[in-house]
């Protein structure tokens, strides 16, 4: 699935000093039961975002409408347990394009990278600099420079840098997927699977 | 191929890539691939959009599990949406060519219970699924992982995914393991040492005397919650118990076949001298049977001890005070004695014959407690003629329990076994999450034996006591 191309984004962001967001967190197995990829945003964060009888959680960051933004910043270890990739989708889908965390679990980042959220690893100090300059000024912008790989507080003028590989770089910047690489080298996959035990 | 020293991860790894991108993931080929009914439709949505085929239709292989109920199977599937997702899978299984297991099937059941009692999963494939706790192929000395949609699509497609080599990290455990203290206890006891992030980005290999000595579906167990320690996966070097383990099962090689992979099997294991990135190193007499007390499964302790004061741990206040809260639970309470509202016992981790022996060992000659609602799970339709067979359902039933159909039911309560919330459940699964189980549900995850002493006393107890 083709995405939309990422090289700078200004925004403001919305933050979540949570530990440990798992992907039940964002997305609740009860929410999984769709067999096309729409509609999921409406049901990000549900169960911290509405209560049983489906009203909004006044205390919940995105019910808050001082926070809003194209950028979300969590606490460490964002993304952890099922593989799930409507979790990502239900990001994407609500507006998200890029988190940022100190920490990342491994499925959800290749997930994130795979339909065009980009994952940015800062820093615990940066992080905890982020949600200062948030908390200071709801409506501050976060710049996320894809091609020089960096992420500054505008206010401030605070900077750091991040990594992702050149592969997933130049996917990320042109809007290219995986599918469309591996499709490209089929006949070298025939000959490998062919010489193959299994 | 090199003479240097090399471990059973990267022997696996290394045969398995197709290219290697400079500054990018390597295409790594993948020998089997499972699909269930909830990660599969929007990438075969993708394949119909792109006008994509199947490349390789026999490698593989679907089953129902997720979203499927535990009565009444034989009745047409209530929840619509649910019925259309199985719908789904039956139809594009049918449409490419892929082997489909459904609802009703007698070789039905978790897809993590299914590939290795059917001799599907073998010593040194690459195995992959949309579904995280694929690592439990790696008891077989396989490299096996939990990916996304757009990843299943790739492998139906071209039999490829683009990974990144992950670190690797060696965990021994020593010793022998206490009376009462089951694999469960072993991989609980490791994950709240390391911490529910503490393997990210690694690939686990789990060696010494306690793996060496374990059964099949005990290493089943340990590799299927490497995942909750943020591991892409754990894999133990393949064996005599291995190779007696798969020897007959349906898809497994035979004759001449059988010969030529054994020999190749017998080359799976991590030589003398290679090195990991990381190492640790743990004794099994320290290991009591383990609970949850939190919302991830890092959040564990021995059952004989109290509920650590945040300083103790890891995590940030806040994040640990919210856990607490979720759960009831206050520092330094005691677990021992808190009340179990409902006990669950199935799933990927602990829905295996020994689980359910295991279970029966406690309850035989007992009661179910009043207060307690059990809900009793077999991985597989085969797991369930074994229970019926061996008189286990006979020693439930006398205690006042029921047996239910396979599925993976209450661990993820995508189906009508859901926790109601405030409810305290001991259960077998893999994780602790809020609201996990259903909304508001409260989970202690734990052994098999913890279960059972907690379906009879009604409240958490030491099982080493009942045994």
């Amino acid at each position: 699935m083709a995405y939309d191309k990422f090289t700078i984004l200004t925004s403001s962001a919305v933050p979540m000093p949570i530990e440990n967001v798992d992907t039940d967190q964002i997305i609740p197995a009860r929410f999984l039961k769709a067999t096309e990829r729409k509609g999921f945003g409406d049901n990000l964060f549900r169960d911290w975002r509405y209560n049983s009888d489906n009203t909004p959680k006044q205390d919940f960051i995105l019910n808050n409408p001082i926070y809003s933004g194209k950028i979300l910043v969590a606490g460490k270890n964002f993304g952890s347990g099922s593989s799930r990739e409507h979790a990502a989708w239900a990001i994407y889908d609500y507006g998200f394009r890029c988190v940022v965390s100190s920490f990342f679990a491994d499925i959800f980042k290749g997930n994130a990278l795979n339909i065009g959220i980009l994952p940015v690893q800062v820093s615990p100090e940066f992080l905890d600099r982020i949600f200062s300059a948030i908390e200071a000024d709801p409506h501050t912008e976060l710049e996320i420079n894809l091609p020089q790989q960096s992420i500054t507080i505008l206010a401030t003028g605070e900077s750091a840098s991040f990594d992702i590989n050149g592969y997933k770089k130049d996917n990320m910047t042109n809007g290219y997927d995986d599918i469309d690489y591996l499709q490209a080298m089929k006949e070298e996959i025939q000959a490998f699977a062919s010489k193959s035990l299994y | 191929m090199s003479n240097s020293p090399s471990t059973l991860f990267d022997k696996v790894w290394d045969s398995h890539v197709v290219r290697k991108i400079q500054d990018g993931p390597d295409v790594f080929f993948i020998d089997r691939h499972f699909i269930h009914e909830v990660t599969s439709p929007v990438a075969f949505l993708g394949l119909e959009t792109r006008g994509l085929k199947v490349m390789f239709p026999e490698k593989t292989f679907a089953t129902a599990d997720h979203n499927t109920p535990t009565i009444n199977q034989h009745l047409p599937v209530e929840d619509p949406l649910s019925a259309k997702q199985l719908k789904a899978l039956e139809t594009n299984s049918a449409k490419y060519g892929i082997s489909h297991w459904g609802l009703g099937n007698p070789k039905n059941g978790i897809v993590h219970v299914v590939g290795p009692e059917n001799g599907i999963t073998l010593p040194g494939m690459t195995i992959v699924c949309g579904d995280s706790h694929t690592s439990t192929h790696g008891a077989f000395g396989a490299i096996a992982f939990g990916i996304g949609t757009s990843e299943v699509e790739m492998v139906l497609s071209s039999q490829c995914i683009m990974q990144p080599k992950p670190k690797k990290m060696r965990i021994n455990v020593n010793g022998t393991l206490n009376k009462g203290v089951t694999p469960k206890d072993v991989i609980l006891y490791i994950i709240s040492k390391l911490s529910a992030a503490g393997a990210t980005g690694y690939f686990v290999e789990y060696a010494g005397e306690v793996f060496e000595n374990m059964s099949m579906e005990g290493r089943m167990t340990v590799c299927n919650m490497s995942i909750e320690m943020g591991a892409r996966g754990g894999m133990i070097a393949p064996d005599e118990t291995t190779f007696n383990y798969i020897k007959g099962r349906e898809k497994a090689p035979k004759g001449e076949a059988w010969e030529r992979d054994l020999a190749y099997w017998k080359t799976l294991k991590t030589d003398e001298g290679a090195s990991f990135d990381i190492e640790y190193s743990y004794d099994a007499s320290d290991i009591e049977p383990m609970i949850t007390f939190g919302t991830n499964p890092g959040m564990g302790i021995g059952i004989s001890q109290h509920i650590p004061v945040s300083a103790e741990t890891g995590s940030g206040k806040s994040s640990y005070e919210k856990s607490l809260n979720y759960m009831g639970f206050h520092e330094d309470d005691a677990m021992l004695g808190k009340k179990v509202d409902y006990v669950f016992i199935g799933s990927c981790t602990n829905g295996r014959i020994e689980d359910f022996r295991a279970f029966a060992s406690i309850i035989k000659g007992r009661k179910k407690a009043d207060n307690v609602t059990a809900w009793i799970v077999p991985g597989s339709h085969i797991v369930e003629q074994q229970i019926k067979e061996e008189g286990i359902l006979d020693i439930l039933t006398e205690a006042g329990f029921q047996l239910r159909q396979p599925g993976c039911s209450a661990c993820l309560a995508m189906n009508d076994d859901k926790i109601p919330a405030g409810k305290y459940a001991v259960s077998t699964s893999n994780r602790n999450f809020e609201g996990r189980q259903g909304p508001g549900a409260r989970t202690m995850l734990a052994s098999p034996l913890v279960a059972a002493a907690a379906a009879v006393t009604g409240v958490v107890t030491d099982p080493r006591e009942l045994l």
